[in-house]
């Protein structure tokens, strides 16, 4: 135990190593330890942040899907029943055109039949006039009897 | 025979435990100086903050190498350890507790450096007949540590009280100076307590750290001259230098992390106001 100037020589040593410590070692390596841990932090919440985001994500997804789904549903109805209803209108359609032709047909063969009843009329109306006049042995004037003629043939 | 193997041992461990000292004066006395102390505890710290300024140069704030990594846990224990003590501004004292720490951490480390390689190192390689290794075991070194932080105490208590209020600490604290009839004695009282309290702690601060270094180093002069006393004592002698190189090992730590949780814990202590 000699305390002598070694004693002096090692605390001038101690302060200039706190001084270098304190200046050159500590300050940098805490700026970049704090540095790091504000990074770390931002990156945890940002980490944070995406989670919760991907939450709101999947429950819009989610609520688009149903909707979606509801759409398509109603987008099927309607046009189902527009299906049914063109349907409808072109089994209408060609019921009322079948009519229509059905009528147009008669009426043809209404008309058809009495123009053959006319000419059926007329030839009989001759034949009975040229049988007439067979009978008679004489020409008949057809001017004479047109009226008779004519009864003769409402007639028939 | 016997009495030769005492005298052997006696020139051993004195030839361990002589320091390199050299006379600045003719007088002697107080003007020495202890080259190997000095020498050994700088370029001790010159290694060691050098590498932690090396690694201070390097350093990224993003991904850290596994060097910076662990320069950054060491500097986030002592700055954690810092900041549940003191209560203060923690940047000035935390680098004190670093250097602290870091540097009587590696001078106390110099004790698991074998002693007769050491020596034989020293005698052979530099020519220094005496050299001691461990620069803690020496006590001008734990005193420069334990006055200055003495002194950094001193500082900073009147700093944050004040000159008046220092004094006033000093004289009126922990028995006051109430009733006015009692107070030179109590003045008295209190003065005797501070001071005792003020001797007392770098005494004890630098003595604790310089009894473990030098009986550590003790211990291992004395496993070597077991090792030295024939083929079982050497076999013996290794085994148990190993147990007490770790055991020394853990020493060391223990006592640089106490050393400088006592640095912070007085200079704390200098910062309250009683």
């Amino acid at each position: 135990m000699n305390i002598n100037l070694t004693l002096l020589m090692q605390a001038v040593a101690f302060f200039a190593f706190i001084l270098f410590t304190a200046k050159f070692v500590w300050p940098p390596l805490m700026r970049a330890i704090e540095t790091r841990q504000k990074q770390i932090a931002d990156g945890l919440a940002a980490g944070e942040e995406g989670r919760h985001n991907l939450v709101n994500a999947e429950k819009r997804i989610a609520e688009m899907l149903s909707e979606a789904k509801a759409r398509a549903t109603e987008i099927v109805a309607q046009d189902e029943k527009l299906k049914s209803d063109a349907v409808d209108r072109a089994r209408t359609d060609a019921e009322a055109e079948a009519n229509r032709i059905l009528a147009a047909a008669k009426s043809e063969i209404e008309q058809e039949v009495y123009r053959a009843k006319e000419a059926l009329r007329g030839q009989v109306a001759e034949l009975a006039v040229a049988g007439a006049s067979r009978i008679l042995r004489r020409e008949v004037d057809a001017k004479a009897h047109a009226d008779l003629l004519a009864e003769i043939e409402k007639q028939l | 025979m016997a009495e030769e193997a005492a005298h052997d041992a006696t020139s051993y461990i004195q030839h361990h435990l002589t320091f390199h000292a050299e006379p600045v004066r003719e007088s002697g006395g107080f003007w020495i100086l202890h080259y190997d102390t000095i020498i050994t505890s700088l370029i001790l710290g010159v290694l060691a903050f050098g590498f932690l300024w090396l690694v201070t140069r390097k350093a990224t704030t993003g991904v850290p190498s596994k060097t910076q990594a662990f320069v950054e846990l060491a500097i986030d224990f002592v700055n954690g350890q810092v900041r549940s003590l003191f209560h203060h501004d923690y940047r000035v004292v935390a680098p004190i507790a670093l250097t602290v720490f870091v540097w009587v951490l590696f001078m106390n480390m110099m004790d698991l450096l074998p002693v007769d390689i050491m020596a034989w190192i020293y005698q052979d390689i530099f020519h220094q007949h005496a050299w001691r290794g461990v620069s803690t075991a020496d006590v001008n070194t734990t005193f420069a540590l334990s006055l200055s932080v003495f002194g950094l105490m001193i500082f900073y208590s009147i700093k944050s009280k004040g000159l008046g209020g220092w004094i006033k600490e000093l004289l009126g604290s922990p028995f006051g100076i109430r009733p006015l009839w009692a107070s030179p004695l109590l003045i008295a009282f209190n003065l005797l307590f501070n001071l005792i309290e003020y001797i007392s702690k770098p005494l004890s601060h630098s003595l604790r750290l310089y009894g473990n270094m030098y009986a550590g180093e003790i211990i291992f002069l004395l496993l070597g001259l077991l090792a030295s006393s024939g083929v079982w004592g050497a076999f013996a002698g290794g085994i148990v230098h190993v147990g007490w190189s770790i055991f020394d090992g853990f020493i060391a730590i223990l006592q640089a992390y106490i050393f400088m949780m006592l640095t912070v814990v007085y200079i704390s202590m200098a910062h309250e106001h009683h």
